[in-house]
């Protein structure tokens, strides 16, 4: 089916930019400052005299100097030297839902009801922006089936992060804080689940996978103990493969008295098919720039939603956003509350472009795209599975349901080729490098893509067909495999830099000193 | 009644029948539902969420969402005079093409072939910044200041093997919670110790006493804002610095890099970690939204082996004469916090993930366009109108400036002297489309019945004369 795709000559644009620390000249200006007033002036005087002699500037920062419109050619150049999801078929990147973010909800966003309003006003002048969280934590406690959300949490990672904070606060509320010391995760959960609870000093153990797959349960109730503070755990984890048996590793936690979290940072193949609650979690998060369509912005801004249920939603950050039947208000008497993870109310540009993109999915858009990304992915597979060097690791015969990690370890064996040397490959045909795995590698020379419910066919199509020429490349020509990417806007990168200390440089300046030391 | 339609959504394509059901047979089952068995009947929700009714037309869609939006009164209709933590600043036209050109708004964690262009851009924001506040290495956006500082706290505790740190008690309190919940309880083994140190009531300066009193070998750092939370200039930075070093304490100073034309740069007074937030360069308020944080040191590895964030280095390429980027030290990052086994690797260091950098770039544009002037010059104009208005206002009877008058934008306006509370004088205030400085008479009760008022470049001289009459009026009332 794949060999009939015509393979673009893709080029990524050139530009050898240079950095904009080298351009310019002195006395250029991007932008003109207002003039102080008159009034203002001979009232006040002179800014200098505010400010303590030894607090004074001596030297002015060494900034580039450039006029308006060459600044903005530079950035504009930059960004042509970019893959986003809009401008290529993203379905490399696994575990990201590199989904399609409906354009007006960026015209919604970028109103000044958004963006010109100040998280200090008076909740009165607010209430649009309150009667969105408000209504969108309803809709995720539906999605979800737990009893409240916050959205503060600036990313999923924070919100992993909120879940460890509020595990402590549970229990320590019940005195068991000091035996209760460690978390259970599994290996192909984000390593988020390991760090988070790490940094509020729980002891944290990770399930290795079974031989089909699956997190060891015979493991996880042999680690389960009065030690236990809880268990954060994904489901289809990074591989795709849904784990039938939660439930069972959710009661064994439960048991001796762990709380139950359930990562769903990418809840996208199973929205509106399998909630939290149904399988005994004690609290989830979702993550609003995957699943819900908010646009990844190179990292961020993001929000990780987080959701608890029951006796959990006492501990939840301040403040969180009530509803009197007339008017939404900000409560921050919350005795119990874990306090606070972040400074105001989170990304609320981001949960607002989620409401929206739920606005028009609804119900039945929500399950059709869950439904259409498990089909995606299947299809994809079913192209990819034709392709030489490459393997589906576990669970054989079972379907998988948003992504697959696959190996491309007979094709190292084969060829020399690996996946760092396919990834790079990839740019050189139009599309954006596909994720391998989160560390550790489990999988040898992983990858991972998901083709969500954006993707159309031809899309997967295509996807599949340069991955097949490539791996087809690595049988005949490997060197010009080994040697990508020829069609990227730069050649192969001097990696060893990147952890040598003599080397490195993160600013211009770092770079001059070490370029002239040399 | 019609013929059921079939659903067809725009952003799905495959959710076309027929294009469905030739994907399903090329997979070869004859159901969807087929495709996720392994997912038990009970644990299904079998029922349809109830959900509000979509709008399947945009049209709909966006007049839906407008209606609600609407229902916010806004920072350009009304004179806004908040700020502490989130700062509304004039962010240029050339700031928000670049951020929201779709190669930037819809790329994810591309790497540097496909994403040159991101790594640039965070290269020189990097840059940029790093000659801002005087220092050689620059990270990434972690989530906030406040996050920033909890970071900084914690990277200061891992060098120096100690567990407390010591911030004035002007420090944010807003910022002062997010440092909290990072720093743990006294019940968890990783606790870090906070203790707050006095503040000269009439000056709002540390109080060094009380620092040389309180910082003893316990000590992991000290650290200070400036400007501080409360407006006023810290001028005693050099002597906290010293007294951080001199205990084997590190110096971490929390700063608005929007004052750094006529500040100096932290660097310059001792600090070992600079710290804060880049939204004031560029980034609209967004409600909060537009915060992001940085963290910057001098380039020893001993620092950079601490920081949580991801941080881009130049590198070279096999060509030569061409620039490269990557991510320095990726194994320090908890993106890697796990061995080969599953165990936590000895070095692992907070948390990172996915944050806020679109709005780093936004910054790195701001600070190419202002150039070294455009600061200066923006941090003058900020202080003399600042100043203005702080004139202005104490001439109103009954109205006091406290902690003058070494302010950057912020500063403290008391009304103990009046027969009303800050409450209701901003309630008075709304009226008259203005919104005023922000309550602190609960969060500083040792300041009064007293509001901090923020002003910048974005107020001009009628602005702050509209402020001055309103008041006026109110107060009169």
């Amino acid at each position: 089916m794949t060999e009939e795709i015509r393979l673009r000559r893709y080029q990524a644009p050139v530009w050898s930019e240079p950095i904009i620390m080298e351009m310019g000249h002195q006395g250029e200006r991007g932008i003109s400052i207002a003039e102080v007033e008159e009034a203002v002036q001979t009232a006040v005087g002179d800014a200098e005299r505010y400010i303590p002699a030894e607090m004074r500037r001596k030297e002015l920062p060494k900034l580039p100097e450039l006029a308006q419109p060459q600044v903005l050619r530079h950035f504009i150049h930059l960004t042509q030297e970019n893959l986003g999801m809009e401008e290529n078929i993203d379905i490399g990147h696994g575990t990201c839902t590199m989904k399609y973010s409906p354009k007006v909800n960026e015209i919604l966003a970028g109103m000044p009801q958004m963006t010109e309003i100040h998280p200090s006003q008076d909740e009165d002048t607010i209430q649009g922006i309150l009667e969105i969280l408000y209504k969108f934590d309803l809709m995720c406690r539906e999605i979800s089936g737990m009893d409240q959300f916050t959205f503060q949490p600036g990313g999923g990672t924070q919100a992993t992060y909120t879940n460890a904070c509020i595990l402590r606060a549970y229990h320590e509320a019940k005195g068991e804080l000091a035996h209760r010391d460690e978390v259970i995760t599994t290996i192909f959960s984000h390593p988020c689940d390991t760090a988070t609870p790490t940094t509020v000093g729980f002891k944290v153990l990770s399930l290795m996978p079974d031989e089909n797959g699956y997190p060891d349960l015979e493991a996880l109730k042999a680690a389960c103990s009065e030690r236990t503070a809880g268990l954060m755990i994904t489901n289809p984890e990074d591989t795709g493969i849904y784990n039938p048996r939660v439930e069972e590793y959710v009661n064994a936690v439960h048991k001796v008295g762990g709380l139950c979290f359930y990562d769903q940072a990418n809840l996208n193949g199973i929205m509106g098919i399998a909630r939290a609650r149904e399988a005994g979690f004690d609290a989830c998060h979702f993550n609003l720039h995957k699943t819900f369509s908010s646009p990844h912005g190179c990292m961020g801004p993001a929000c990780g939603a987080y959701g608890c249920k029951g006796e959990l939603v006492k501990f939840l950050p301040v403040p969180v956003i009530t509803f009197d039947g007339e008017k939404y208000h900000l409560d921050y008497n919350r005795p119990h509350s874990i306090g606070k993870v972040r400074e105001f109310l989170g990304n609320v540009e981001v949960v607002l472009k989620s409401y929206a993109w739920t606005m028009a999915m609804g119900a039945e858009g929500l399950l059709e795209a869950a439904r259409v990304s498990i089909i995606n992915n299947n299809y994809l597979d079913k192209l990819l599975m034709t392709i030489p060097g490459l393997s589906k690791p576990y669970a054989e015969g079972k379907f998988r349901l948003d992504q697959v990690r696959y190996s491309w370890e007979k094709l190292k064996q084969d060829t020399g080729c690996g996946t760092e040397d396919i990834k790079r490959r990839m740019v050189d045909f139009g599309l954006q490098n596909y994720f391998a795995s989160h560390h550790p590698w489990i999988v040898p020379e992983p990858m991972t893509p998901e083709p969500c419910e954006s993707f159309s066919k031809e899309d997967c199509d295509y996807w599949a067909a340069v991955i097949k020429h490539i791996a087809n490349e690595a049988y005949t020509n490997p060197e010009i495999v080994k040697t990508a990417p020829h069609n990227a806007p730069i050649h192969r990168i001097d990696d060893d830099v990147l952890d040598n200390p003599q080397k490195w440089a993160m600013t211009w300046r770092a770079y001059l000193k070490k370029k002239k030391g040399t | 009644m019609a013929k059921e339609k079939p659903f067809i959504h725009p952003y799905i394509p495959n959710s076309a029948p027929a294009i469905k059901a030739a994907m399903l047979e090329a997979i070869g089952v004859e159901k969807v539902e087929t495709l996720y068995q392994e997912i038990p009947e009970s644990l299904r929700f079998n029922q349809k969420l109830n959900l509000p009714e979509p709008f399947l037309a945009e049209q709909d869609l966006k007049k839906h969402v407008k209606s609600i939006l609407f229902k916010n009164k806004t920072c350009e209709e009304n004179l806004n005079f908040l700020g502490g933590g989130c700062w509304q600043h004039y962010v240029p036209a050339v700031c928000d093409e670049i951020v929201s050109r779709s190669e930037v708004l819809t790329a994810y964690a591309g790497e540097e072939y496909g994403d040159l262009g991101k790594f640039q851009m965070f290269f020189e924001y990097q840059s940029q910044l790093g000659e801002l506040v005087g220092m050689d290495v620059v990270c990434l956006a972690v989530y906030s200041w406040g996050q920033a500082a909890g970071n900084a706290i914690r990277m200061a505790s891992r060098i120096t093997g100690r567990n407390e740190v010591l911030l004035p008690k002007t420090v944010s309190p807003e910022r002062l919670a997010t440092v909290k919940t990072l720093c743990q309880p006294a019940t968890m083994p990783g606790h870090i110790d906070i203790k707050l140190i006095d503040y000269d009531t009439r000056t709002g300066l540390l109080a060094l006493d009380d620092l040389k009193s309180k910082i003893s070998s316990r000590t992991a750092a000290v650290y200070i804002e400036n400007p501080s939370y409360l407006g006023f200039i810290e001028n005693q930075g050099k002597k906290i610095s010293e007294i951080a070093h001199a205990n084997g304490a590190e110096s971490i100073i929390g700063v608005d890099p929007i004052s750094l034309g006529v500040l100096a740069a932290p660097a310059d007074y001792g600090a070992d970690i600079v710290i804060g937030t880049a939204q004031t360069l560029g980034i609209h308020m967004n409600c909060g939204g537009g915060m992001l944080g940085f963290i910057a040191t001098r380039d020893e590895e001993k620092y950079v082996a601490e920081y949580p964030a991801l941080m881009v280095s130049i590198a070279g390429t096999v060509e030569e004469g061409e620039y490269g980027f990557g991510w320095c030290t990726w194994d320090r990052t908890s993106y890697s916090v796990r061995d080969d086994l599953g165990q936590i690797r000895n070095e692992s260091k907070d948390f990172i993930g996915t944050s806020s950098n679109l709005w780093s770039i936004g910054a790195a544009v701001y600070m190419a366009l202002m150039g070294p002037h455009g600061f200066e010059e923006i941090g003058k104009l900020i202080i003399q109108r600042s100043h203005y208005a702080m004139n202005l206002l104490s001439k109103i009877k009954g109205v006091k400036i406290l902690l003058s008058p070494n302010t950057f934008k912020e500063f403290v306006v008391n009304f103990d002297e009046t027969d009303k509370s800050v409450k209701d004088i901003n309630k008075a205030l709304l009226e008259y489309n203005i919104f005023g400085g922000k309550d602190i008479s609960k969060e500083f009760p040792e300041l009064g019945n007293s509001a901090l008022y923020c002003v910048t470049e974005i107020h001009n001289q009628k602005d702050i004369e509209s402020l001055a009459n309103a008041l006026q009026e109110v107060l009169a009332k």
